[in-house]
This record gives structure tokens, sequence and C-alpha cells, in this order.
């Protein structure tokens, strides 16, 4: 379905090690790594974008998060918030 | 003057009948109700009744015109006016806004701790169990089914790729020129700033004439407090010196209080928690600061110095416990702190080697050397410096050599601790760079300062840096390699004169003490206080030419004086008739008038044939 080929052409971008796909909650739908680091990157990622938003929108209301980056020395983990859901790659860019 | 115009007559009261009186109004004021005036004058009241008879009450009122009636005329009193004073232009401030107040409030403290929750797995719904692989797959199944889903993922799946692209297209963090990070970096102005000002806790001010740093990591500084003037010193000065931490400038840290008051203290550099100081009635005391404030030990009056003592050194040794100061009356101890009962070594500085005491100069300042221990110098009221050797079989042969150095006290004393064999010397308004080897005269010195120069010591990670202070209150940084002819760096620490110095070990920081009870904490930028690239090399270079300098200089001065000697010998032989060698006062007038009108002589002749030249030039 379109959902497929969207992941399947984001997983074979160069460099990308995983993608998951997350909602309001924290719950993982879709993953492409294995289980435990998923629930793990979920949950922290999940109140790291909470915060990254309220953030944004503390300082000026009418303005709000449209994506995060977290760029750290081994790989980024990149971020795009939606209302309902979240979708995380992490990525080695210079690979 | 109060003119009460109507005074009615009242008729006889009836019986039964009360007179009424009304509260007193205002000056003036008249009270209307039913017909009754009231007025006042000072304390006079008077009152006006008003009777009606019994009969009348209920009656028809009958109201008739009658022309106004001036009752009461209370003209302006002028006399008054005098008890006040006209006030023109008078300000008055107004402000249009709406009133504030401003009020403070503390809430009452309430305690936070701070602790993480680990999430383990996202809010599931109550229906579904998240250890049943099922039930969870049931509902990631359905939540993929949802429209909104897949709407969002798609939007944010083109989001998302754009940003992998960027990522894979440009490396933002790349680092440029990474083999080049060696840069000089451009040395930064010489500067220093005060971090801190430690000052005397008591009334009376006394100077701070002794530093020391604490030698492990010099965290702490003790500082010697006294009072050095002919006679200056009151009944109520205190006796007691200080130790402190440099990071509280409010309290001293630790008290020592010696019987008189220590001019100069030392920190053992192999025990941190020993000090031993030298008092002003010329005792030795030792202190252990973890045994209080009160000395452990203090030398016997009898055998300790007559004079204040001026400096005291910890020595090297196996055991770690000898010392020995320094006085003006001449004497050069050696104690062991074990046994303070008696100096172990005494040295008279008589410079004609037969330790005759009246003879003797007195000491102002020492020096001594980790690495040569057997040799020490000590630096004289007289301003001689004087070299000893310790292990010398007799006590004639103690006393080396001697260099003659300012023409008052050297203040201080210290060797170069990278070139032991050159030291610095401080007193009237120089400071001299010495070599061990040239007895003549100093190898390099500053020109005569504007103020007395009190003490100095070198740098002890920078070769060619030392600092001085001087009696303005100034701390002068030195830097010869780049500098020689004026201080690098020239600080007014305060207004009043500085009497000590100390570095640190680290050579960033210096303390400083001043007359006032005050010692100032500086740090020295790091351009200051770092090893340049070959300044070792640098100075020991300049520090062998000027001593060749010296060298030469010192061989001529001496080639000099043999030709003169030489001379006067062989004019003596060639004149018998001669009474002395010398030419007598008369006949070095007489000879010197002669070369005087000789010389006026053949200007004056030079100058007629020029003009008559130019006469001759012009005529044709």
């Amino acid at each position: 379905m379109l959902i497929e080929e969207t992941l399947k052409r984001i997983q074979s971008q160069k460099g990308v090690q995983g993608i998951i796909i997350v909602n309001s909650e924290g719950i993982p739908i879709k993953t492409t790594l294995d289980n435990s680091s998923t629930v793990q990157y979920a949950g922290l990622i999940h109140q790291l974008v909470m915060k990254a938003r309220s953030t944004v929108r503390d300082i000026d209301p009418q303005n709000d998060l449209t994506f995060l980056r977290v760029r750290s020395k081994k790989n980024e983990i990149m971020i795009a918030p939606d209302k309902d859901y979240f979708l995380i790659v992490i990525q080695n860019p210079s690979d | 003057v109060l003119a009460l115009v109507s005074a009615r007559s009242c008729p006889k009261p009836i019986k039964g009948e009360k007179k009424k009186r009304w509260p007193v109004p205002l000056l003036g004021e008249l009270c209307d109700s039913s017909g009754v005036w009231i007025s006042t004058v000072g304390r006079m009241e008077i009152v006006h009744v008003y009777t009606k008879l019994r009969s009348e009450f209920g009656r028809q009122c009958l109201l008739s015109d009658r022309p106004a009636e001036l009752l009461v005329d209370v003209p302006p009193d002028p006399s008054l006016a005098l008890q006040f004073i006209q006030k023109t232009p008078r300000d008055q401030a107004l402000q249009a806004c709406r009133d504030m107040s401003e009020h403070q409030v503390n809430t009452e403290r309430f305690e936070s701790d701070s602790c993480g929750i680990n999430h383990v797995e996202g809010g599931w719904p109550k229906d579904v169990n998240p250890q049943e692989v099922e039930q969870t797959i049931r509902f990631r199944k359905k939540v993929e089914k949802d429209e909104s889903y897949i709407n969002s993922i798609l939007q944010l799946g083109s989001v998302m790729e754009h940003c992998i692209r960027q990522n894979n297209a440009v490396d933002i963090y790349q680092v440029y020129f990474e083999e080049e990070e060696e840069v000089e970096e451009a040395p930064d102005a010489p500067s220093a700033k005060t971090i801190n000002v430690f000052r005397d806790p008591n009334e009376v001010k006394r100077t701070v004439t002794g530093l020391s740093w604490h030698p492990d990591g010099g965290r702490k500084l003790a500082a010697a407090y006294s009072c050095l003037e002919f006679q200056k010193t009151s009944k109520d000065m205190s006796l007691d010196s200080y130790i402190w931490d440099i990071e509280n400038p409010n309290r001293p840290e630790m008290t020592l209080k010696p019987a008189s008051s220590l001019i100069c203290l030392d920190y053992n550099p192999k025990d941190p928690h020993t000090l031993v100081g030298g008092c002003y009635n010329g005792q030795i005391a030792y202190w252990d600061t973890r045994r209080g404030s009160q000395p452990v030990e203090v030398s016997s009056v009898e055998q300790s110095h007559r004079d204040p003592v001026y400096k005291i050194i910890w020595l090297q040794s196996k055991t770690g416990t000898d010392t020995f100061s320094a006085s003006t009356d001449g004497q050069v101890l050696w104690w062991d702190v074990r046994r303070l009962s008696e100096p172990t070594e005494r040295l008279v500085l008589d410079l004609s080697r037969e330790g005759n005491l009246d003879r003797a100069l007195g000491a102002i300042s020492l020096e001594f050397e980790s690495t040569m221990p057997t040799k020490f110098m000590v630096g004289t009221e007289q301003g001689v410096v004087v070299s000893c050797n310790r292990k010398a079989k007799t006590p004639a042969e103690k006393i080396v050599c001697t260099y003659d150095s300012h023409h008052g006290p050297v203040y201080a004393l210290q060797r170069n601790p990278f070139f032991p064999k050159n030291f610095l010397t401080v007193g009237d308004w120089t400071a001299r760079i010495w070599s061990e080897d040239i007895k003549e005269s100093s190898i390099m010195w500053t020109r005569y300062q504007m103020s007395y120069l009190t003490d100095a010591c070198w740098s002890p990670v920078r070769p060619s840096v030392f600092f001085t202070v001087k009696m303005d209150g100034v701390l002068d940084v030195w830097d010869i390699l780049f500098k020689q002819n004026e201080p690098t760096l020239s600080l007014k620490v305060c207004d009043e004169a500085l009497y000590s110095l100390r570095v640190q070990d680290n050579g960033r920081l210096v303390a400083c003490g001043s007359q006032q009870g005050g010692a100032t904490l500086l740090e020295i930028s790091s351009g200051l206080s770092t090893l340049q690239k070959n300044e070792k090399s640098l100075l020991a270079a300049m520090f062998e030419r000027e001593t060749k300098r010296e060298k030469i200089l010192e061989a001529r001065q001496r080639e000099l004086r043999l030709k003169e000697r030489s001379r006067s010998e062989q004019s003596r032989e060639e004149d018998v008739g001669r009474e002395d060698g010398e030419d007598s006062p008369d006949q070095l007038i007489s000879r010197a008038q002669k070369d005087f009108y000789s010389v006026v002589e053949t200007e004056l002749r030079r100058r007629r044939d020029r003009e008559d030249q130019e006469n001759r030039v012009r005529t044709h």
C-alpha cells in the first residue's frame, strides 16, 4: 500500500538505520528495529517531543513544532511530529 | 478684633426651660437650625437662647422679609499672617495613573526531589494487555487501517525524506582545516585582575609584612601582620596573624596567636599543617594548624634574636624540621623545631670574619634554594648581599663573598628558579639582577623608579618574569625578554604602600600585602604565566651576554686602575721633589685654568680666521 511504499523508500535512503511510527500515547505502531530498541526509542522520544512542543508553544502560542533533529556523535535521530502520530527515523549521515 | 454685631436680648427664661448649648462650630461658622447662633471667640462662649411660649407652639409660621443683617464679621488678622512664610512657587506632583502597591511574600519552603520514571511501554488502552502479543498485534492492525493514520504518515514521510536527502547531500558538521588546529593563539595583552581582598578584621590596621602560600595546591594563604614603624604600635593593637582561605575573604580561616606580632612566616613545604613564624621581639614560634591557634612551641627569649626576625625559611633536611632565621641584630640562627629552646647553629654577619656582633650587618632578607642546600644568601640593611656557605669548616669561612648592591636595605633577595646562578635583589629604588660570578655590579638593573621598592619575587613558571611592589601601592610585572626598560604590566593595587608579595606555585595567583592590612589576591593573565617557546634558551643567552659584558667592563676597570697606579708610581719616581704622588688642589686649579684659557684662545683665533675668510669671499 501507499504507506508501505513510503516506508520502503525511506528505508532505502543512504544511511537510514531504522524507522519507528509512534502514536500519541507512545505506542509503537510500526517499526523496523527490534522490540526492545523500539520500546526504548518510543518511550524516550515521546517525552522529548512533548517537551519540545510545549517549549515552542510556550514561547509563542501560535507557533508549533514541525520537525525535531537530534544530532549525536554516532547518528542523527529525526522526528516528524503530527497531531496523533510521530515518525522517527535514525540515520547515520556520514556513512 | 471680633465685632459681634447682634446680641439678642433674651427674655426672662420661663421656669423650667433650660438654656440650650450647641456644640462648638468653627470660628465664624453660623449654625442655623431654629435661629440659634453660636459663635466662639477663644474660650468665651456666646450663647444665644431662643425661647418660645408653650402656648405659641404649633402656631403658623409667619415669614417676613428683612434685609440681610451682618452678624459676625471677622476681618483678617495680619498679625497672624506673620506666623506663616509665603512659599512661591509651589511644586505639586501629580500622577495620573493607577494606584499600585508592592508586597513581598515569602512562600513556605517546600522540599522538592527529582526522580525519573522509566516508561516502559506506551499507554496501551485498558482493554489491551501489553503482554499479550495477539492483542497488541490486533490493536496495531486496527490503527493501521485508520484513515487519519494513513494521511498523516504519508505527509510525514515526505517531510522526512526531504530531511534525509538533505543530510545525505551535505554534512553540515564537517570540520574544515582539521589538520591546522595548532593555531598559535595570539598572546593576549598582559593583564591582571583582582580576585579578592582580605582585610585585617581588627580595628587598628596593621601592615601585612609576610605572606606564605599553602604548599599543597595553594588554597590557603597565611599572612603575618605587624606594625614595623618605629614606636607606632599601640597597646590595643592585636597581635594575631591569620590564615585565609582564598575563597572566603570575609573571615579568616584560622587565627595564629603569637606572644608578639609576627613579622614573617613560612609554611613547611613538606608538611602543610605546620608553620613557623618570626616575631617582633626576636622569638621564633612554631604552629601546627591541627592543634589550634596557640603556638606549639616558642623559642626561649634569651637564645633568640635581639631584634625583630625579618625572615624565616624552612630548610631541606632529612627530618624536615630545620629552619633558619635572620634578623637585624646581625645574626643568622638555625633551629630545629622540635627543640626551640636554643638554636642549633649561629652565624654572625661580621664581614671582618671575627664574629663581632657590634660590627655585624643587620640582616633583612634571606634566600635559600632547595637545589643548593649548602649555600644561602643574606640581604642586609646596609645594602650588602652576603653569600654564605653553611658547610664551611670554620665560622670565618662561612661568609664566602659579598655584593655591594643597594644604597639602602636589601628588602628582597631571590634566586631565579630556572637559573640559580642569577639572583634578583630589590632595595632603594631599583631592582637588580646579579650573576654569582660578577661581584662588582649587577648584570641588569631597572632604572630608578618613582618610589621605593619593597618586595620582589620571580615567577615560578616563567624564568623571565618577576614581580615587584612599591610604596605607592603599585605592583609591577617585569618581563625582561619583552621589555627591559619598564615593566610589562603596572597595576595600582591600592592607595597605600605595599609591603609584601608572594607568587603562588602555579604562577597565576599573586598575593600582595599593604600597609592598611589588606592582602590583595590577583590573577595574572595566561600570557604572563605560561612558559613561552624558547624562553629558557633566550633568557640563558641574555644572562650570558650581560654577564660577559660585565666581565669585560670589570676587566677594563681593573686595567685602568692598574695603569693609573703604575703611572702615579712612575711620576713619583721622576719627580723626586714632589711631596705626594698626586697634585695638590692649587696646582690642579692652575693647570685647569691654563687649559681653559688655551682652549678659549684657539677657539677665538679659529673664529677670527673664519670671519676673515668670509669677508674676503664677499668683497671679491
